[in-house]
């Protein structure tokens, strides 16, 4: 079936079975394998991506469910110049990824969150972070980085 | 260079930011599974739903005739043709004859001995069509006992033998020290500490599921292999030599960014070798990614040792004799180093950070229907640190020492220090680590802390843990003699390029450890470049000379050791060519901040002008020197290194609910010199926080029964998350590794090793008033709970 949304403020359109998941139709069909896959069981986040604004884990949905949605992927969140949005520049300053694999997930994830929780302190980052799995970095420097994005993008 | 040279260059201990996060933060990473290459088919593996079983028939008929699938490959089409997955560590009994060594085949061979060991490989033009071919694979097994926990392997039916080789399940009795010394020591001892504890089996779950692209070129007879690895040489070595009988030269192994590892991307696994012959047989790439479910199965675990130890004492608390018995679960098979785990890598490292004269450690280590257990963050030094630290804290208690005055007592305070096991420390200073871990944790508050949470109704304690590790693994000759069937050296190659910037091949594989910004500094501190000039390539045996790979936290002391070697030659060579252009004798000429200078003139050129000279060779000693400027080190140590130091955890608990929750947490570490702090304390983060969770949250779960996984998932198998921990207080002590040209020691595993027995010594101290004397890892609520009920 085809189905049309917007990725990443680019029309896009894919034809994929019914049974495709979000995060197979933007890996292998639209080739923006920055969305990782790191779980079977919708826990470990590597996955999320923002859908009209809020933070879905993409192999929780089927893409035929996102008909019509505004899509954005960590491949669209640095500006056409390259330049890093806040929280990425924020997760570079502060060390807050390792092996990099849950990074996308982990930023989409922490772009939500200062959205929809400025104000959020220490502990309800880490409390908010709870759907988001990483297996390298210990969230020290994650929380960090999410506490230095947050008032960048407060500043922006 | 010596080590104190080195530590005070420009860049070395900046904490540079990391140079491979942009492509990480933008999603342009290139895992194994973002690759795809042209016509490529993918694989699906079935796999045994069975813990033991006699394979009596495969049926692939059905399968074969389902749409796109192009082949299945059973057990039968291997055979004979492959040998199979090879244990590159021997070791050999007390009674002196070798460990017994069953094969373990690249597809069942009559018999499947855990659930996941790989029955067939199901190739077809897409996954979903491999995977529903997978499920009409018909595998008719008669189901045989199974044995899965250490405890039940006593009284097993000869059924349950899951090797011809092996009818009491038993692989080999290993020990090391004097028994007679020790048992003499025991018998004029004023007290003696008794502990049995249990090292919980643990899943290692690196975030990106293991994956591979088996791919074959028939007009050049050369093989690729793309796989999330992390010695992308010893995984070419080990499946061409030992496996598939292939010249090295036609196989190319690229392991691309690897999403973590943990050591279980160490070994070579059966998938890996089932690709790659497979894309000869079919003429075309295959590519396999494990789903998450299937690397609970699959996926080499860690840990899993039942241990009884004793400590020997006078009366005033200082160490005389240890003894120590281990039985280690090896899983159905041995898997790349699981026999030097709970050997080598285990009980030389029982001495810990104490003057203990005498010890003797006697391992038996056992088959079980389970997956293959081998190195995972810290592989042998964190079991022996969590036997030691748990029965130092014990000894304490018993004699009414605190956990600091028992551990200062016996502390080792010169060095070299040559233990009864083995290793000789080349360096320390274990009361320093103490002393600041003491400070940064205000232990001086705790009472005042314990006080505020009784008024609470809550129980709070304090544990420490001194732990100390052998890294830099190792001197190829000493691991020859203890077993080992490769060699453990390091290889990087500089080159310099006819511009001046440089371009470095290390065998070392980064897999989140930053090793293209650390090993970048190396070069840029030697050269007087900036970073930026320096750029690092790694994982790929295309491109890299050789390598032995990551692991043993070694890459830095062994890899930037090796890249240091191959440093002193372009110095010697472009002071060869700087003297020719100076006009100079070669003696005379001086290196330092990217100059070549004359002694006693002004004279002098740049690096950059004797790159160029060494390309454009117009003015240059032909005749005496070689054009280019680009140099191949090979570096094999001379001893391991000591990383050590000092943890010390607080706990709260509930006691109505069992809650535990990590108040507190210092740790303080010894890892010589320091080149980029904050990666360092990135790396002391993880590591905690992997420690930290098989104490409190993580424990694999067979069914006792059936031998089936109850853990295979992140909804039933516990990681941590960020709510599970507070900020940790971290320092650092520097004492130079006295035999490396770094001073470095490694500092990847030591959160791993350091912070379980912190953890639960802390909890054991906050339920001694409640009666709880005896607790096994993890501390969650309903194992707290009842262990507050038990004692009751």
């Amino acid at each position: 079936m085809q189905v049309q949304f917007k990725v990443n403020g680019k029309p896009a359109s894919v034809d994929v079975p019914p049974n495709t998941l979000l995060v197979h139709a933007l890996r292998e069909h639209l080739q923006l394998t920055g969305t990782h896959v790191g779980c079977d069981t919708a826990q470990c986040g590597a996955c999320t991506v923002l859908v009209n604004g809020r933070a879905i884990k993409s192999c929780n949905t089927l893409a035929a469910q996102q008909q019509g949605a505004e899509i954005t992927t960590i491949e669209g969140l640095a500006q056409p110049d390259g330049t890093m949005h806040p929280m990425q520049a924020a997760f570079k300053d502060c060390h807050g990824l390792q092996c990099g694999f849950c990074t996308p997930g982990m930023v989409m994830s922490a772009v939500d969150l200062c959205k929809n929780h400025p104000g959020a302190g220490e502990t309800e980052i880490r409390e908010l972070l709870e759907g988001n799995i990483c297996r390298c970095t210990g969230y020290q420097n994650i929380v960090k980085a999410v506490q230095q994005g947050q008032r960048a993008m407060a500043a922006a | 260079m010596g080590a104190s040279d080195f530590s005070s260059l420009p860049h070395i201990g900046e904490a540079l930011k990391r140079k491979e996060d942009y492509r990480f933060l933008t999603g342009a990473g290139s895992y194994t599974d973002d690759i795809n290459l042209p016509h490529q088919s993918h694989a699906v593996f079935v796999r045994s739903p069975h813990a033991h079983a006699a394979i009596k028939s495969i049926d692939t008929a059905r399968a074969e005739a389902m749409p796109g699938v192009t082949k299945v490959f059973t057990g039968k089409d291997v055979e004979g043709k492959m040998g199979g997955l090879p244990c590159g560590w021997l070791i050999t009994s007390t009674d002196g004859t070798p460990m017994k060594e069953p094969p373990h085949p690249i597809l069942a061979q009559g018999k499947v001995r855990y659930v996941g060991d790989h029955v067939a490989m199901v190739v077809a033009d897409t996954v979903e069509q491999a995977k529903n071919a997978a499920e009409a694979v018909e595998v008719d097994y008669e189901v045989l006992p199974a044995v899965v926990d250490l405890r039940d392997l006593a009284g097993a039916p000869k059924e349950a033998a899951l090797h011809e080789a092996a009818p009491d399940n038993h692989c080999y009795k290993w020990a090391i020290g004097d028994k007679a010394q020790v048992d003499a020591a025991f018998a004029k001892a004023a007290h003696v500490t008794r502990l049995d504890l249990t090292n919980n089996r643990l899943i290692p779950n690196a975030m990106e599921p293991r994956a591979a692209i088996g791919s074959y070129n028939r007009a050049s007879d050369e093989y690729t292999l793309y796989v999330s690895n992390q010695n992308p040489h010893v995984e070419r070595l080990l499946m061409t030599a030992f496996v598939l009988g292939l010249p090295e030269h036609k196989v190319r192994v690229i392991a691309p960014d690897v999403g973590g590892g943990f050591g279980s991307k160490i070994f070579l696994y059966a998938e890996d070798v089932a690709l790659t012959w497979a894309a000869r047989q079919l003429n075309r790439s295959i590519k396999w990614t494990a789903e998450r479910s299937e690397s609970f199965v699959s996926d080499a675990h860690g840990r899993d040792h039942v241990s009884h130890a004793e400590m020997a004492m006078d009366k005033d608390g200082k160490f005389l004799a240890m003894r120590v018995h281990t039985d280690a679960n090896l899983g159905a098979y041995l898997s790349t180093f699981s026999t030097a785990v709970p050997t080598i890598l285990y009980a030389t490292l029982l001495a810990g950070q104490y003057t203990c004269p005498q010890i003797y450690v006697e391992v038996d280590a056992w088959f079980t229907n389970t997956a293959p257990v081998d190195a995972y963050r810290g592989a042998g030094r964190p079991e022996a640190t969590y036997l030691l630290e748990r029965l130092v804290s014990r000894c304490g208690w018993e004699l009414g020492l605190s956990q600091d005055e028992i551990r200062k007592r016996n502390f080792i305070t010169s060095w070299p220090y040559q233990t009864p096991v083995a290793l000789q420390y080349d360096v320390g200073d274990y009361r320093a680590c103490m002393d600041k871990a003491e400070q940064l944790a205000d232990v001086a508050g705790f009472a005042a802390r314990r006080a505020a949470s009784e008024a609470k109704g809550l129980k709070r304690g304090i544990g420490y843990s001194s732990y100390i590790e052998a890294c830099g693994i190792a001197p190829s000759n000493i691991a020859g003699a203890l077993g080992a069937r490769a060699g453990l050296f390091e290889c990087g190659e500089v080159r310099v390029h006819p511009t001046g910037s440089v371009t470095v091949f290390t065998g070392s594989h980064s897999h989140g450890q930053g090793h293209e910004t650390t090993f970048a500094q190396v070069v840029a501190a030697r050269l007087g470049l900036s970073p930026e000039q320096v750029d690092v390539v790694h994982g790929d045996t295309g491109r890299v000379p050789f390598g032995m790979g990551t692991y043993g936290s070694r890459s830095i002391s062994v890899g930037g050791a090796a890249i240091m070697r191959a440093l002193d030659k372009i110095e010697t060579k472009a002071k060869k060519i700087a003297a020719h252009l100076m006009e100079a004798s070669d003696a005379d000429v001086e290196f330092a901040n990217g100059e070549f200078t004359v002694k006693g003139t002004d004279k002098k050129v740049t690096f950059g002008q004797v790159a160029l000279t060494a390309y454009v060779p117009h003015n240059y000693p032909l005749d005496k020197l070689e054009p280019g400027l680009n140099e191949t080190a090979f570096y094999d140590p001379t001893n391991f290194t000591f990383p050590a130091g000092t943890y010390i955890c607080e706990v709260e608990i509930d006691p109505a609910t069992g809650t535990t929750r990590v108040d507190r947490f210092t740790a303080v570490d010894d890892f010589g010199t320091i080149i980029n702090p904050m990666i360092v304390e990135g790396q002391v983060h993880g590591g905690l926080v992997q420690g930290i969770g098989q104490a409190l949250l993580e424990n694999c779960v067979y069914d006792r029964d059936t031998g089936q996984l109850l853990t295979g998932s992140f909804m039933d198998y516990a990681m941590p998350r960020a709510d599970d921990f507070p900020e940790f207080k971290i320092g650092t002590v520097c004492t130079p590794c006295t035999h490396n040209p770094l001073g470095t020691k490694g500092c990847g595993e030591a959160g791993a090793i350091g912070s379980p027995p912190a953890v639960i010594n802390a909890v054991l101290d906050a339920l001694h008033p409640l009666g709880v004397k005896e607790f096994d890892m993890p501390a969650s609520p309903s194992r707290v709970w009842e262990a507050i009920q038990a004692a009751k």
